[in-house]
């Protein structure tokens, strides 16, 4: 696939400038069962790189390998200009990761659950203390460091879990959706403090299902099925051609009655699909319809219609239609193979 | 070298912290193998004694009675019945209400004063083949006693005279012989499961794959779990041994520093077997089955119920493969027989290579294998 090479050009060229993660052609395989199919990407340092996809899409297979939990079955990845094949050791002492399930020792006080993650990366006793102030400080854990890990709310559990993999000082986390099962509050102060220790130079890989975070991040890609279908900045993916196709626009249209209004939507000819946003419906339409013209159309049917204007896709208008897409490329394929 | 033990520090400081906040549950596991001992202390006992017997004296005479009381006398025999017919007899023993049945012929008396051969039926039920042995060699050497002391009638001394001696439990006392057994049986329960658990815990917490992450080392890891449960099967090891000394009085013929010293391979096996049970098992409930299939053999083919020698070659073979055999053999010996490291050493170098090839194949399971899941 000439894009695909292209693609890979590009990343070659970044390479140069010595980024946090660069990963070519990565191949996972279990037995037949392919769970990361030729992924190749590049984080680049500072960067917040959102790593999104359906469940069991491959995202933590991805993380798996990058960390040296999992070995490559192809492709090359350097995680912090190291090659994950032949230093996963060296790997581990310079990134963090923060699991799902947060890993923390649930019988084990805050103070001995970061004490214990310190030793573990060999922090001596004097900047062991000192990390842990910073940490204790950066996180406001002050009221609660005596207190066992298994009595903290999910917010305070993820922030100490955050402060664990912390502590070495990694210029590099991995975040296994972080924000799982947490209030929106602990979501947001969460994402502040994201952004805040990215602007000191750190760079997160953040896994997440959540479209609203995927907006925050600087940087975006798509798995679907073991490949990667989007990479790119939210705002450069909202541009892309299979998103919005030549001859068409998006619209958003204000309705009171969206549900009765989506399915006359849905027979008038020129509108391509449309779905229910809040109190709107967002449809991709061709670009000779008239928008006054698609309002009478409208209005005849009994619907009134607040406001019709044009819209920029959302991330997630950008997901759903690549994963329409690559359905119906995937299904090509297998008729092909079968034929 | 340094490079491989790497985190074994910082393990070995959350795993004393673990151990301390449960307490409620250390303390149950490390009692409850002090509650079997005393149960199985005070409820095995092997010697077979008081044999519930039924009796049918037919002759009635002082001779008859003389007989009867030798038996009596013998501590293999208690009579719960006399009955009047053979039938009554046949009765109790099928009945399960005696398992020996004596019947004395009317005219045993007569016979005697002639000096012809008098017979005594003994009928003996063999459902429980101890008992019928015991009952068989107890009464026929009576017979034989009897025999010739009315063969040598003039206080003849007996031509032959055998005097068996029993060494090391000369009272025959069940608990002695038990006990230092049971001991590592215990000591193999509470080790193993305790070492799996702690283990098993964090992968269903994924705690472990989070250090996976870290760059603490497979053998870095497992040591600092081995090493505080050391010291636990340690201490427990010391309170089965105070317990067994002062509870059930069993002499103590070796040096117990020795056996203390002796204790720590074998309790370094069972802990790398729970290590090793711990890399198979992914809950906590498989970790528990699997720990049984290990203690199944150690039970049956170690010696400490069945004797060694009488297995078939197959199973004897086997029983080098079990560590609680070579325990078993460093327990007696220095507990009933005063061994010293003179004998014991190539007990101690078995264990100490089993449980260090156990941790290594652990170490490299969790090298290659927990890391995949």
């Amino acid at each position: 696939m000439p894009a695909n090479n292209r693609k890979a050009e590009a990343y070659l060229a970044e390479d140069a400038a010595d980024p946090a993660i660069s990963a070519r052609g990565l191949v996972r395989k279990f037995g037949d069962f392919i769970a990361v199919n030729h992924v190749s990407f590049t984080v680049k340092r500072g960067e917040i790189f959102g790593f999104l996809g359906p469940n069991g899409s491959g995202k933590t297979t991805v993380i798996k390998m990058l960390t040296g939990l999992l070995p490559l079955s192809g492709g090359e990845a350097m995680v912090e200009g190291l090659n994950v094949r032949t230093d996963a050791e060296r790997v581990r002492e310079r990134i963090g990761y923060m699991s799902q399930n947060f890993s923390l020792y649930p019988d084990l006080t805050v103070t001995e659950n970061l004490t214990f993650y310190g030793r573990i990366y060999g922090l001596g006793p004097e900047r062991l203390k000192k990390r842990m102030d910073d940490i204790i400080q950066m996180n406001g854990l002050a009221p609660y460091l005596n207190r066992l890990a298994a009595q903290l709310s999910g917010g305070w559990k993820q922030r100490l879990a955050l402060g664990c993999a912390m502590l070495h000082e990694p210029k590099l986390l991995f975040l296994d959706e972080p924000t799982a099962g947490i209030d929106p509050v602990a979501r947001r102060q969460l994402w502040d403090l994201l952004f805040d220790l990215s602007g000191h130079g750190i760079t997160f890989f953040v896994t997440t299902h959540y479209m609203d975070e995927a907006e925050r991040c600087s940087h975006v890609a798509y798995i679907y099925f073991a490949k990667l279908i989007a990479d790119g900045t939210p705002n450069s993916l909202r541009e892309l051609p299979d998103v919005t196709p030549a001859g068409t626009i998006r619209v958003e249209m204000t309705t009171p009655e969206v549900t009765r209004a989506l399915k006359i939507a849905r027979q008038i000819p020129g509108i391509r699909s449309a779905t229910i946003f809040g109190q709107s419906i967002h449809a991709l339409i061709e670009e000779h319809l008239d928008l006054d013209d698609l309002r009478a159309q409208l209005q005849e049917q009994g619907i009134v219609v607040a406001e019709i204007r044009p819209l920029a896709p959302s991330l997630e208008d950008v997901f759903v239609e690549l994963t329409y897409k690559n359905q119906a490329n995937g299904a090509q394929e297998t008729e092909a193979n079968r034929a | 070298m340094r490079d491989m033990f790497r985190g074994f520090r910082a393990v070995f400081y959350k795993e004393t912290l673990h151990v301390r906040r449960d307490f409620g549950t250390l303390f149950f596991s490390l009692i409850i193998p002090l509650l079997q001992m005393l149960l199985l202390g005070y409820g095995i006992d092997t010697n077979i004694r008081q044999i519930n017997t039924v009796v049918f004296n037919a002759d009635g005479r002082q001779e008859s009675r003389e007989l009867l009381d030798r038996l009596k006398n013998s501590d293999t025999f208690h009579v719960i019945r006399y009955v009047n017919s053979d039938q009554q007899m046949n009765n109790m023993i099928i009945a399960g209400k005696a398992h020996v049945g004596i019947k004395i012929p009317v005219d045993y008396s007569d016979k005697l004063l002639h000096h012809m051969s008098a017979q005594v039926l003994v009928l003996i039920d063999g459902s429980d083949s101890s008992v019928a042995g015991q009952a068989i060699n107890v009464t026929t050497s009576i017979g034989l006693d009897e025999s010739l002391r009315r063969a040598l009638v003039n206080n003849e001394t007996f031509a032959v005279d055998m005097r068996p001696k029993l060494l090391f439990n000369p009272d025959s006392r069940s608990p002695n012989f038990f006990l230092p057994g049971l001991t590592a049986i215990l000591l193999l329960n509470v080790t193993t499961f305790l070492t799996a658990f702690s283990i098993v815990r964090e992968k269903e917490r994924g705690t472990l794959e989070q250090l996976f992450v870290t760059p603490v080392r497979p053998m870095g890891l497992l040591l600092g779990k081995l090493l505080p449960y050391l010291g636990i099967g340690f201490f427990e090891l010391c309170m089965i041994l105070t317990f067994m000394r002062f509870a059930f009085r069993v002499p103590m013929h070796g040096n117990v520093i020795l056996l203390a010293f002796l204790s720590l391979p074998y309790i370094f096996v069972s802990l790398s077997l729970g290590i090793l049970i711990s890399s198979k098992a992914n809950s906590q409930s498989e970790a528990m089955q699997l720990a049984f299939l290990t203690i199944l053999p150690s039970i049956f083919f170690s010696g400490y119920i069945f004797p060694l020698e009488t297995m078939p070659r197959f199973f004897y073979a086997l029983s080098y493969f079990v560590p609680a055999r070579y325990f078993i053999d460093i327990t007696r010996g220095v507990i009933l027989r005063g061994a010293t490291i003179v004998h014991l050493w190539p007990d101690a170098v078995a264990l100490f290579t089993m449980g260090t090839v156990l941790l290594a194949i652990a170490a490299r399971r969790f090298q290659n294998k927990v890391i995949m899941a």
